[in-house]
């Protein structure tokens, strides 16, 4: 038996003390579960083998070519061979890409803000349902937005109406709240200890104070989790800033992305003028990786709180 | 908290006068509730406003379905046109196109799209070594979080005009294949696209619930000597089934949705023939179109039928002994 990385397939017999001494760490196969056959392990190991390629080589194939030196990118290969930052000099030089990230960041940035501080102020007074008249009422009305909605016609008209249209909050004041987000943080502030609340509420502190002075720092975790939630969904606005944003200058970063390369518009309007223009593919490549990054920084801590369980133990309380 | 009840329980502790209180006091009136509970209100005050504002009167928009509406004399001074938008969108050929294409990409997606998740969380299950599961988790999460702009980006790189397969297969004389441009191969091409993206952010739930199963069952089912095919049929699948139902309500219900932003991305592509769903025709038709009232008509009978299937397919789930969402 060769020996692999894969822990599941190294051979070892469960039912064998040696072999069971031999397992350090990490889970051990419980004694009742039989080892899998030969074939199954090899299929196993073909199987994640598979899967790693076909989700992990796209992302490596692009950010290759968006660094391939211009000799290297129309040679058809897996991997470029030479490299040069060409590419993101001519983009960034260009002004167009620099400035949609620039409107990426402030959508962001101000989006998350307040799409989280909202969300945090519905999900707190939420949690007090069974103590305010009216509250449960509030909640339905909340919850029975997942079920349905206005569609797009009416959606449109209301922001045009409310004379939003080229501006930045036609892509943040339609999505500030999301009912999801709010039954995730309501359920985790829920479960908070209550007899810490009502110890500070019989002191004599208001709820503004205890929500600022125990419940948000007792709270980091879920508002971390859901912050970064509102950030990838601010980050990747598409279509809202395709209808709602007609001045070219306000564009986000995705809608850029589909002019210049999901489109192919005429490519050379990115880069810098006053540089030797690099290959069209490695421009598109390089636009592709610099909308993509932002979410690659984020994505180990959205990896790390969501492994908690954060998200899966509110869904099923 | 009255004094008839607290001075005889002088004695008790306080945690021993709960219980009784509720039933012992009378409920302060409606008046005072509110008034003790003003705080609460305030913190309300903000998300209320945003729901009604943003996802309540909007519904009310949908009237424009029965007008002949102009952008330039709105709501209140379009004219009522009854049911004549309803009839235009009833003898579109486009509609009906929109419709089947729609109805086709869903029963596609329900059953590819649909079980891949579960298939996967069961392989994950499989694997012993923690370390691998973690590893492989969070290589097949990450495309959930990236944009459909750029997967579609990605995907042309790799199987566009001038990507990476087409170049490679033009060194072994195949010539011009496009596998993102060709209008017979889209429902697949679209089918495999959100598999990609979201076939590992699907089985978080369903690793949930199978974490949530007592290892006690598989144990005692080993003992009796159940294969572990046996054990995945007999106590994981049956596990899983609450959690199974209640997704397949949900996908059920926004089935008439197929990924909007990916279809009107590769629409220019493949071409309306292929690639119009009744979302995109919606777009194209009003916000693109201006014709505003069949669009809205049409988004209206989507929205309708929606709730529907949404809510029967729960009853049905309820019916067949599983739980319902609602």
């Amino acid at each position: 038996m060769t020996s692999t990385d894969v822990r599941e397939v190294d051979g070892t017999t469960a039912g064998a003390p040696a072999a069971r001494t031999r397992r350090r760490r990490d889970a051990a196969r419980p004694v009742w579960q039989e080892p899998p056959s030969t074939a199954l392990k090899a299929v196993k190991v073909v199987f994640i083998a598979v899967v790693c390629v076909v989700m992990l080589y796209p992302f490596v194939y692009v950010i290759g070519m968006s660094f391939a030196a211009p000799e290297s990118v129309t040679s058809g290969q897996l991997f470029p061979t030479r490299f040069s930052t060409g590419a993101y000099q001519a983009i960034l030089g260009g002004g167009i890409i620099s400035r949609a990230l620039l409107n990426s960041l402030f959508i962001t940035v101000v989006g998350t803000f307040l799409s989280t501080l909202f969300t945090a102020l519905l999900a707190y007074g939420l949690t007090r349902t069974r103590f305010a008249p009216g509250a449960r009422g509030v909640l339905l009305m909340v919850l029975l937005t997942m079920l349905f909605g206005a569609g797009l016609i009416p959606n449109y008209l209301l922001v045009k109406n409310l004379g939003l249209l080229d501006s930045y909050w036609a892509l943040i004041l339609p999505v500030l709240i999301s009912p999801f987000n709010m039954v995730v943080m309501r359920a985790f502030f829920m479960g908070l200890p209550g007899e810490l609340l009502e110890a500070a509420r019989i002191d004599g502190a208001s709820e503004l104070r205890i929500f600022a002075t125990i419940v948000l720092p007792l709270s980091k975790a879920v508002i971390a989790v859901i912050a970064l939630f509102y950030a990838v969904g601010y980050w990747n606005v598409f279509f809202n800033a395709l209808i709602y944003i007609n001045d070219t200058d306000k564009w986000p970063i995705q809608v850029v992305l589909n002019q210049f390369v999901v489109q192919n518009s005429d490519i050379a309007n990115v880069t810098n003028p006053d540089m030797p223009p690099p290959p069209a593919v490695s421009v598109q490549n390089a636009v592709i990786v610099l909308a993509t990054v932002p979410i690659l920084c984020v994505y180990p801590f959205l990896q790390k709180y969501f492994t908690k369980g954060v998200l899966t133990g509110s869904i099923k309380g | 908290m009255t004094v008839e009840h607290t001075l005889p329980a002088g004695q008790r502790t306080r945690a021993e006068e709960a219980p009784t209180e509720p039933a012992a006091v009378r409920r302060p009136s409606l008046r005072r509730r509110i008034l003790k509970e003003k705080w609460t209100y305030l913190f309300l005050l903000p998300g209320v406003l945003y729901f009604v504002v943003f996802h309540y009167v909007p519904l009310l928009g949908n009237v424009v379905a029965f007008q002949d509406f102009s952008p330039f004399r709105g709501i209140f001074g379009s004219d009522w046109v009854g049911l004549e938008n309803f009839r235009t969108i009833v003898r579109d050929p486009e509609v009906m196109r929109a419709l089947t294409n729609t109805l086709i990409i869903a029963f596609l997606q329900i059953v590819f799209a649909f079980p891949a998740p579960i298939i996967l969380a069961l392989f994950l299950n499989s694997l012993v070594s923690d370390r691998v599961k973690r590893s492989i988790q969070t290589i097949v999460y990450l495309p959930h979080f990236i944009s459909w702009v750029v997967v579609v980006s990605i995907w042309q790189k790799i199987l566009g005009g001038a990507g990476l397969v087409s170049e490679i297969l033009e060194r072994v004389g195949v010539e011009g294949v496009n596998i993102m441009a060709n209008p017979d191969t889209f429902k697949i091409l679209v089918t495999s696209q959100v598999i990609w993206k979201d076939v590992g952010w699907g089985t978080i739930i369903f690793f949930a619930a199978i974490v949530a199963i007592p290892s006690e069952l598989y144990e005692s089912a080993a003992t009796d000597g159940a294969s572990s095919w046996r054990r995945m049929w007999h106590i994981t699948l049956p596990g899983m089934m609450p959690v199974i139902s209640m997704l397949l309500i949900l996908n059920v219900g926004t089935a008439l949705t197929v990924g909007f932003e990916q279809m009107l991305l590769q629409q220019p592509a493949v071409g309306a023939d292929a690639a119009q769903v009744l979302d995109t025709f919606v777009y194209f038709r009003g916000i693109a179109g201006g014709d505003w009232g069949v669009a809205t008509a049409a988004g209206l009978i989507k929205g309708v039928i929606a709730t529907i299937l949404v809510l029967s397919a729960n009853k049905i789930a309820k019916k067949l002994g599983g739980e319902g969402v609602i």
